[in-house]
């Protein structure tokens, strides 16, 4: 699919029920030069809008269907069942998907994250109660692995700082040759670290999370999901201490957003 | 029927387990080993065992952490298990949304006999004896109210003796029935049926009703209506509901005798004279006024295009039943009144303040029938964040208050802030209209028994005996659908007017809407239920959550239907707006209920009631104490406290709008003073948002309380950058009883209270300039037991926003380098009534502070225009604990010290060094000044009571050089900082 290149790449930001950081996202794809539009669930799932028509797909944050059961669970048991045909094929069409918090959360539930061997709909990890047992709202530090083949932090070096807002973000692979593989591929994108770029236990590590990490992605790097909110962070006065740092004008968070977009710009 | 239980596997940490484990050592003193959770789902379905294996293994089980069971239980080993679920017909959203989950999975639909219970088993390891299984059950993990329970010990068989679970009946042989009352009875047994129906309605109000049903036009439009000449059950719930303390503010509007040293005074109203008044007053000098006193919700001018709109409610006697239910309603609820204001506003922040029992309140002085403040506080603390965080609505800012006063009568403020376009379609967004023909749609979650008489339950005391029925459990994700569906809805053009069903449910909400119209027809049997066996007045009255009501013309009923059913959201068309004069409902098209509408709205009486005030005023005392220990021990007092636990709990980053957090500092842990947010991602104009609140000055003289939670909520939204001429504020007035009687008879002191709080809010309002927009009252905060009543003190929490043209200009508290100039801005005077200084003391004094509004307000503009030109490097308020605890915040927020001369204070009168330090007068700050901006800032101030009293050092140390030139306190900061982190770190 081509698309014309004066063009904005199209978001897709998805609601459903209980999601919650949909205009948050919003603002941030379009503060990255893109056009993004929040659509109902239901209203792909009846023909009146079509995935194919978006070169991005969103998962925001929120606390879909209430976290009942399990966090994301739900959601992604009815993407599953009324969008799997669709998603697989704006995938397999080299389109990016980024999901965060509640929408990593479905992400792992459905399988599209880690995707391995291009087998999507297969859980191999999963995020669950921070060891807190606490929902928290904290500043976190993120170290990005710069071998990893993610769009979204192409050329990001230096550490990136960001809130995680969630009681269920502690990463577990379902065994260390899930871990290892995870490692090996390079498919670990984002680590929680503290100012120095060391790992640490809580609060450096906030939920607990295995091998410190933050979020993955897929083999092709082109779908990835992550704990933290970027989308909070676009702004310098969002930064905890604006009021006392020498900040640039945008926050760490919008350069995945300005990434993806570029990317989208480059390859169709 | 199936039983899934769902267990972690081994080697999993199981950190619900463990939080559970450590309350239940901490709180109940009890210990056990380990506590492992175990999920059980009840699937009331007619499903088969493969059907069943799917939906364990696809949908309940995490693959990676869990494993499952059907119909047998894990074998793990346990001295005690204790499941716990909820009572039939109490909220279980993780049981509907398993529902849902189950109908996506195998593409079936549950009929409405079926169902899913949730209940969780603990299995306990370690030396618990039964009796105190018992009470790790009722002190921590059931509540009896809306929960039941099981316990096994060692060895017993969990599956075979389960409990199976009790359906609601399936009312088959249900038959509506509507009752009528015979009013023509004597006048105790008028009070009695007031009394048994919980209608609390008073003697004179009974009377009215009485009279309205003798009068010979009423009986004869009746007659043709096929009504008699009693009320039906209907008309009577709907006239108590809709004359309400809660509803109509009788207390707040009733002529008062007021009695003040010998004097007397008669005051119309004290809402009109001076709350409203002082409204008036500040509005003919004012042009940001919208909407006041009229809607769900005060509305002030935000920016060219937008207006901004700010409601705070209370929801105490639920918290007090139950803690997490109370607490979500509250917040749920109170989203609600923005949302219907006008024709609706965006959410965009919510704030909560708290007032309990101390922590650390002993056990054994606790009757059995109150919860402990710690569990009220962990439930309530747990309310807001599934209400507030999972609707998505940053929680920005609040207060946490302890004494001993709350430990029956606990206090919930709950409020939320929205934004809205100053026309939707072409038409002013703040006005509603209703025409003649428009449909009256109910929107949102479905109608039970589970909040029947709430607006009437909050005008009766609680006592020992209290039923569940007024206690409900929100669902916040069925809200938020709903939200969104309006939001969609409004943008669309598709209503003309929208309120939310809150206190008395339909009959307020289509009562208050057709008002506009002129009347209204209603259908009831068409309002969906939850379960079937609801009668005509429960349909009426009842207060299920999450729902509104709005009118919707003919033309434009199918667009908003299909918008709702495409969102998954219920919309019932129930009746009609009409101009007949009448509020008339029927079920299966008989009439229920046949009112005229300005009986119903303008028929109530007026009470008279008296007020005496009769002040007791204890000694000032004189205390001599080591200040740096006394530093200490104000810092880790419950109120000054660091709140962090609670707060990190809670989202205040959602929405992306966050500028000035309520952590701040170096190592985003200071106590911010107030919150700005900047709700347009592409305008830099901001909302400040603060509140005032300070019940230990009301001890003394509720007149200088309201005075100093307005000076307070004021100066809050001053220091961190908000503009003193663009502050609106909310009041909130919490008391006990204030009508007096033989069983009250302190009830006209009490009310003479309330009047001295009127008053100081008058002339603290109009000497500020804040106009109130909104407000709420909650009288009958009282507890009996056995024959003493308990009442609260007098609590006033002011709520304020301000606009902050620009955020950029915003300053914190924390002090941002060594060398820069700490200033104190404003007068010491020997006010040290009320203060906490006493109170750890153990006594309280009777100077309370006062505000001088002139002083102040100049102050605060020449502040304004220094933090505007960038002079300012931070700023905090003094408050509880005066000068000593605001610039020690400053300092160890900051990371960095701070040596200053107590004897450099502007203060007025001879004070030693501790009362300089500890006094609490209002309208203070200590502010931190870069040097090279010092003339400046001192050319700011002019005019205006300031001194330059030391530096911020980089040493880390906290120095208070005495009057005598020694040092009075010298201590390093990081003990401060622990001394004040320590208490409430759970």
């Amino acid at each position: 699919m081509v698309i014309n290149l004066s063009e904005k790449p199209k978001v897709l930001v998805l609601l459903a029920a209980g999601i919650n950081r949909d205009r948050d996202a919003e603002d941030a794809f379009r503060l990255a030069g893109s056009e993004p539009e929040r659509v109902h669930i239901n209203d792909i799932a009846d023909g009146r809008k079509k995935l194919k028509d978006y070169q991005i797909l969103m998962l925001p944050g929120g606390f879909s269907f209430g976290d009942d059961i399990a966090s994301g669970k739900v959601l992604a048991n009815k993407l599953k069942y009324k969008l799997k045909d669709d998603l697989m094929q704006f995938i397999a069409d080299g389109k990016l998907v980024l999901g965060v918090c509640n929408g990593f959360q479905v992400m792992v539930k459905l399988g599209i994250l880690p995707g391995f061997d291009g087998n999507y709909m297969k859980q191999d990890v999963t995020l669950t109660h921070n060891d807190s047992g606490k929902f928290e709202d904290r500043w976190v530090y993120l170290k990005v692995n710069p071998d990893s083949k993610c769009i979204f932090t192409r050329g990001v070096e230096k550490l990136i700082y960001m809130p995680i807002c969630h009681g269920e973000g502690k990463f577990i692979p379902r065994d260390d040759g899930v871990l290892k593989r995870l490692q090996d591929s390079n498919q670990v994108v984002v680590q929680y670290v503290d100012e120095n770029g060391k790992f640490g236990i809580y609060p450096i590590n906030p939920n607990g999370s295995v091998d410190h990490i933050a979020g993955i992605c897929d083999e092709s790097g082109r779908v990835f999901g992550m704990m933290p909110h970027p989308e909070n962070y676009i702004l310098r006065t969002q930064h905890p201490r604006w009021t006392r740092e020498d900040l640039p004008d945008k926050g760490d968070g919008l350069v995945l957003f300005k990434n993806a977009v570029s990317y989208i710009k480059e390859s169709f | 029927m199936w039983r899934v239980e769902v267990a972690l596997k081994t080697g999993i940490t199981d950190a619900y387990g463990n939080s559970v484990r450590k309350q239940i050592i901490e709180d109940l003193r009890v210990n056990v080993d380990s506590v492992q959770v175990i999920d059980v789902y009840t699937v009331n379905a007619n499903l088969t065992h493969e059907q069943i294996g799917v939906v364990a293994r696809d949908l309940l089980t995490d693959p990676i952490t869990q494993e499952y069971k059907i119909n047998e239980g894990f074998d793990r080993p346990f001295t005690v298990a204790i499941e716990v679920g909820f009572k039939p017909g109490v909220t279980d959203n993780v049981g509907a949304t398993t529902v849902e989950g189950i109908e996506d999975l195998l593409g079936t639909k549950f009929s409405d006999a079926e169902s899913v219970h949730t209940s969780k088993l603990y299995l306990l390891a370690g030396k618990v004896s039964q009796d105190e299984a018992e009470k790790i059950c009722t002190g921590l993990l059931a509540n009896p109210l809306i929960e039941r329970y099981q316990i096994w010990k060692v060895g017993e068989n969990i599956q075979v003796t389960a409990k199976k679970i009790v359906f609601q009946a399936q009312a088959k042989d249900f038959k509506p029935a509507v009752a009528e009352v015979d009013l023509d009875v004597s006048e105790d047994e008028l009070m009695e049926i007031s009394r048994k129906g919980v209608l609390s309605l008073n003697l004179e109000e009974m009377r009215l009703i009485r009279d309205y049903f003798k009068d010979a036009l009423v009986l004869a439009e009746r007659e043709k209506v096929g009504l008699g000449t009693k009320p039906t059950d209907v008309e009577l719930e709907m006239l108590a509901q809709t004359w309400s303390e809660h509803c109509k503010h009788k207390i707040f509007n009733a002529q008062i005798t007021y009695t003040e040293d010998g004097q007397t005074q008669e005051i119309d109203s004290l809402f009109k004279t001076y709350i409203r008044k002082a409204t008036e007053e500040i509005g003919k000098h004012k042009d940001w006024l919208v909407s006041v006193f009229v809607d769900n919700a005060g509305v002030v001018e935000f920016d060219d295009a937008h207006n901004m709109v700010f409601k705070v409610e209370t929801h105490n006697h639920p918290s007090a039943l139950d803690p997490y239910g109370g607490a979500v309603t509250g917040i749920v609820g109170v989203n609600r009144d923005p949302m219907g204001t006008g024709l609706g506003a965006d959410l965009i922040f919510n704030t909560d303040v708290f007032c309990f029992g101390p922590p650390d309140f002993d056990y054994d002085k606790l009757p059995a029938s109150v919860l402990h403040p710690k569990r009220i506080f962990r439930g309530v603390r747990k309310g807001v964040q599934d209400g507030g965080n999972k609707i998505g609505i940053p929680t920005v800012n609040g207060a946490i208050l302890f004494d001993e006063a709350y430990v029956y009568n606990p206090l919930v403020y709950c409020g939320t802030g929205g934004l809205m376009k100053k026309e939707i379609a072409g038409k002013p967004s703040h006005i509603k209209t209703v025409n003649s023909g428009d449909l009256i749609v109910m929107v949102g979650g479905r109608i039970g028994k589970d909040g029947i008489h709430g607006a009437t339950f909050s005008s009766v005391a609680l006592d020992e005996e209290t039923s569940s029925a007024a206690v409900q459990i929100g669902a916040p994700i069925v809200q938020r659908k709903m939200q969104d569906a309006l939001k969609e809805a409004r943008e669309a053009g598709l209503y003309n007017a929208i309120t939310d069903d809150g206190a008395g449910g339909l009959s307020s909400s289509v009562g208050e809407m057709s008002e506009f119209s002129g009347g209204c027809e209603v259908d009831l049997e068409k309002a969906p239920t939850k379960y079937p066996g609801l009668q005509p007045w429960e349909l009426w009255v009842s207060e299920s959550q999450e729902r509104m009501t709005v009118a919707v013309p003919p033309q434009k009923i199918d667009e908003f239907l299909d918008l709702c059913r495409r969102r998954d959201v219920e919309a019932t068309v129930v009746g009609t707006f009409t101009d007949s004069g009448k509020v008339h409902v029927k079920y299966d098209g008989k009439t229920v209920l046949y009112l005229n509408s300005q009986f119903v709205h303008k028929g109530l009486p007026g009470l008279k009631l008296i007020a005496n005030w009769r002040p007791i005023l204890e000694p000032e005392p004189s205390l001599k104490s080591d200040l740096a220990e006394t530093l200490e021990r104000i810092l880790a007092s419950f109120n000054v406290c660091s709140k962090e636990w609670v707060i990190r709990q809670y989202d205040h980053e959602v929405q992306g709008a966050s500028v000035v957090k309520p952590l701040v500092g170096v190592k985003n842990d200071g106590p911010s003073d107030a919150a700005i947010i900047r709700p347009l991602v592409d305008s830099n104009r901001g909302i400040a948002v603060s509140n005032g609140i300070n019940p230990k000055y009301g001890e003394i003289d509720t007149y200088w309380m309201a005075a100093s939670a307005i000076d307070e909520a004021v100066r809050n939204i001053v220091a961190v950058g908000g503009d003193p001429d663009r502050i609106a504020i909310l009041d909130n007035f919490c008391w006990g009883n204030p009508i007096y009687s033989e069983a009250n008879p302190d009830g006209d002191h009490k009310l003479a209270q309330l009047v001295r709080a009127a008053k100081g809010c008058y002339d603290a309002a109009v000497g500020l300039g804040t106009p109130f927009i909104s407000g709420k009252d909650s009288f009958h905060n009282e507890y009996r037991l056995e024959n003493k009543t308990i009442a609260i003190p007098p609590t006033l929490l002011i709520s304020a926003f301000a606009i902050i043209p620009d955020v950029e200009r915003a300053v914190t508290m924390d002090a941002k380098s060594a060398g820069d100039i700490v200033y104190a801005l404003g007068q010491t005077f020997d006010e040290l009534g009320g203060s906490h200084y006493y109170m750890i003391g153990g006594v309280k004094g009777n100077r309370v502070p006062e505000v001088n509004v002139e002083t102040a307000l100049k102050l605060y503009r020449a502040l304004y225009k220094a933090i505007q030109d960038g002079l300012v490097a931070s700023c905090h308020d003094c408050s509880e604990g005066g000068i000593a605890v605001a610039a020690a915040e400053t300092a160890f927020a900051g990371g960095l010290g701070i040596r200053f001369e107590i004897g450099k204070m502007p203060a007025v009168g001879e004070m030693d060094d501790a009362k300089i330090l500890f006094s609490e007068s209002n309208s203070r700050f200590v502010v931190t000044v870069n040097p090279q901006k010092v003339q400046a800032f001192e050319a700011a101030l002019a005019g205006c009571a300031f001194a330059r009293v030391g530096e911020v050092t980089a040493d880390s140390k906290f120095v208070a050089i005495g009057k005598d030139g020694k040092p009075a306190i010298d201590i390093d900061i990081d003990k401060l900082k622990e001394a004040w982190q320590r208490p409430l770190r759970w």
